[in-house]
């Protein structure tokens, strides 16, 4: 790798570009009057209710919240962890960063039962909440992968990318860990109220982000005609597949221990055998498309050389990342409250029954909106400024590069 | 040309346009306030007009979260006073348009009445 | 102040702070001697589930006429801030019956996990969500073991003017606090005691000469997933715990 590889803006003056821009901008527009929609009619209107609070809406925001800060990884290995090779890949990896949390805020902060009182929001905390602190962490990664790409992006501020670095790195990290503690500081949920929720998303966060990445990096270079080469694929290839076979780790792990504890026997029952769309989601959904699989598209040697095997990899993380939050979320409130171990128990309020969920339109359209808004962000960012490199061929990124022989 | 001549009709609209007060020519309407019973209210008019907002939040927090009840500024007392007929609750006494007649004319929205209910009970609840 | 010695400036400002401490303190005072919620007290129920027959619903009734939060015909998302919960024992087949509504815990989960501290605990044990400040995310619904909380998911009017109910705020359980505030009762403590079997009482928890005192030394009482240990302020009696 001789010569330092040069970003440019895309052009963004093709019909794709607008035809794709005017989608996003449609569905993101439809978000918002889903807002409208629930908020003046009241949330019955939605699937989510008494028995399931937080539903299709959160457990998408969530995805893109997750991925976010997982996004931000690519940048890491090479500001903060001085892997060069990534180094082109750097502000692309702080802009979807940024753009998915932000994307993902957006949609939990349009669920709330009143978005006006987002004011009210801001001026009253209690700290002791996972989720008031993570408000903090959120607006602290974001001011901070700003002031990363700030670093990357203005030459005189180059020699604090490293430190710019590690703060977004450390407050992503903070991020993905507070999110699994709002789930794994509730002791009233079977499914819930477990440490182990911390490690495993921060796991999740780096697979999900680093599959979303992919997938924006491949798409973004094809559409441009920007040649992306087999090496880099190659590394992220790698990286994706370590990251599903951690998330699978902490996944057995959790389940063994819920199997081993006789008081979790009923929950775990119900999440692997009983369930109905939750045992489908877990092992079809979770463990078969979002683990198995890609796992044997990335290390398989049939698959090891086929640039639409990661790209099917990366797409299955995501639809496996989708079940496993669904599985998590949903499937935990749908597991009864158990406030009489061992008692049959039924009630006018639904004790001791499994929960339905069935999500509507305006809050599928609404978790919607928050992807579209992050896409959004990204497609417009890299037509004004420069954050994708102008080439990622292997000639220009491969340290033992031979070009092929004439032959 | 065309320029400038856009700019002299947009001019034009937004400096002549409607005066502020006068409700013949269509403006929203100066507040009238219906009068209140009772012979005054706990602060003078000029006090409460200003702040009769801090004196709520304030009061509120107290009932609230302190349970202190029946203070000077209690909201269930400004009802009983301030009601009057009220169209939209089918001629029983609100306090609505007491509230709006000012609210809206200033155009600064208030909540209290998505959870309070601004109908004057007219009597204490049973203990 | 540029012509005058250290001293005297210094004693003039040490003045000021002191006159300013006491002006900041003094409300303080008041407010102290001032009448609500008083931390000496612990309101708490106690219920004797043995009482309960299993098709009454009064307490049930009592508290929807109460606080005025009958349903729209749609039971997933109407609030229920006290149901009748009705127990078997797979193994034997004895069956139980009993209310449960917000428990009042000395620890609660919802007050812990509120973003807003909407939820919070006064100070005579009574837990409560503050509706102002309430911005409708429902993580306390989430963390609550004894699913006390509803969400208000429809437009509310007629509401009663002692107990403030709006849509997009969650809501619980007062235990009447407009009553208690005022000398009296809950209503679902009324209503059981004149149409029911007089199951529920209410009062003091810390006063070791109450009802709900002395009846828990004679007989012996337990709470709701007392392993949890939240310490709720409703206790039960006869009931499977």
């Amino acid at each position: 790798m001789s010569r330092t590889i040069a970003l440019r803006e895309i052009k963004g003056r093709s019909r794709g570009y607008w035809l794709g821009l005017g989608g996003l901008a449609l569905l993101a527009g439809s978000a918002v009057a889903a807002t409208f929609y629930i908020e003046h009619n009241g949330l019955h209107v939605t699937g989510m209710n008494n028995q399931i609070a937080w539903g299709m809406p959160h457990v998408i925001s969530i995805f893109l919240i997750l991925a976010g800060a997982g996004a931000f990884n690519v940048a890491a290995f090479s500001a903060v962890f001085g892997r060069t090779v990534h180094a082109p890949l750097a502000r692309l990896s702080g802009l979807l960063a940024a753009a998915l949390l932000f994307g993902g805020l957006s949609v939990v902060m349009l669920d709330l039962g009143g978005p006006q009182r987002l004011l009210v929001a801001m001026s009253n905390f209690n700290f002791k909440s996972t989720l008031a602190s993570n408000i903090l962490r959120y607006i602290g990664f974001l001011i901070a992968v700003t002031a990363f790409l700030w670093t990357l992006m203005e030459p005189r501020m180059n020699r604090y990318s490293r430190g710019a670095g590690v703060v977004a790195m450390l407050l992503g990290l903070s991020v993905s860990t507070g999110i699994g503690l709002v789930f794994g500081f509730l002791v009233a949920r079977e499914a819930y109220d477990s440490a182990v929720m911390a490690p495993m998303f921060v796991a999740m966060s780096s697979s999900f982000g680093l599959a979303v990445f992919i997938l924006v990096l491949a798409g973004a270079c094809s559409w441009t005609g920007r040649p992306l080469g087999g090496f880099i694929v190659g590394r992220l290839r790698n990286l994706l597949g370590i990251f599903a076979a951690v998330v699978l780790y902490f996944t057995t792990v959790q389940h063994l221990a819920g199997l081993y504890a006789t008081e979790h026997h009923g929950v775990e029952r119900f999440i692997l055998m009983e369930g109905g769309v939750h045992t489908f989601l877990f092992w079809a959904g979770q463990v078969m498309v979002g683990g198995i699989l890609p796992l044997f598209l990335v290390y398989s040697p049939s698959a090891r050389k086929s640039r639409r095997a990661l790209l099917a990899a990366a797409a299955m993380v995501i639809i496996g990342g989708l079940s496993q939050l669904y599985v998590i979320i949903i499937g935990g409130q749908a597991y009864p409250l158990v406030l009489f171990p061992g008692m049959e128990v039924s009630s006018s309020f639904f004790d001791g029954a499994v929960n339905p969920y069935t999500p509507t339109l305006p809050e599928t359209v609404l978790s919607l909106g928050g992807a579209a808004i992050a896409f959004l962000i990204v497609a417009v960012a890299m037509k004004f400024l420069r954050f994708l490199p102008e080439t990622l061929a292997d000639a220009a990124l491969d340290p033992h590069y031979r070009p092929p022989s004439e032959d | 040309m065309i320029r400038s001549g856009i700019i002299l009709v947009f001019l034009a609209v937004f400096l002549a346009g409607p005066p502020a007060s006068s409700a013949e020519q269509g403006g929203v309407p100066f507040p009238v306030l219906a009068k209140a019973q009772g012979e005054k209210c706990v602060a003078p008019a000029e006090d409460m007009r200003r702040n009769h907002g801090d004196y709520l939040l304030h009061q509120r927090d107290e009932t609230a979260r302190l349970g202190i009840r029946g203070g000077k500024y209690s909201l269930k007392k400004c009802i009983e006073c301030h009601a009057s007929p009220d169209a939209e609750a089918a001629g029983a006494a609100t306090v609505r348009p007491f509230c709006a007649a000012c609210h809206d004319y200033a155009a600064v929205s208030i909540n209290c009445f998505e959870c309070h209910t601004p109908k004057a009970s007219g009597g204490n609840p049973k203990p | 102040m540029n012509g005058q010695p250290m001293d005297k400036v210094r004693r003039k400002v040490l003045a000021c702070a002191a006159a300013t401490a006491g002006l900041v303190l003094a409300p303080g005072v008041t407010l102290l001697a001032a009448q609500g919620a008083d931390s000496k007290k612990r309101w708490g129920l106690l219920i004797d589930a043995s009482k309960c027959a299993k098709d009454c619903e009064v307490c049930v009734v009592a508290c929807r006429d109460e606080n005025g939060w009958s349903g729209h015909q749609r039971p997933a998302t109407d609030p229920q801030w006290i149901r009748k919960v009705n127990l078997r024992d797979p193994a034997t087949g004895f069956t139980w019956s009993l209310p449960v509504m917000c428990q009042h815990c000395t620890s609660p989960p919802c007050v812990d996990v509120c973003p807003t501290g909407a939820s919070f605990k006064r100070a005579d044990g009574i837990v409560l969500v503050d509706k102002h400040i309430c911005i409708g995310c429902r993580y306390c619904m989430m963390a609550c073991p004894y699913k006390g909380r509803s969400f208000v998911h429809e437009k509310i009017t007629n509401q009663k003017p002692y107990a403030p109910r709006g849509m997009g705020t969650v809501e619980s359980c007062t235990m009447c606090v407009h009553r208690i505030d005022a000398g009296g009762v809950p209503a679902c403590v009324e209503a059981c005691a004149s149409q029911g079997g007089g199951a529920i009482i209410s009062g003091d928890l810390n006063d070791p000469s109450g009802d709900i005192a002395r009846e828990a030394a004679k007989y012996g009482v337990g709470r709701i997933r007392s392993d949890l240990g939240l310490e709720p302020g409703v206790l039960y009696r006869g009931a499977p715990l």
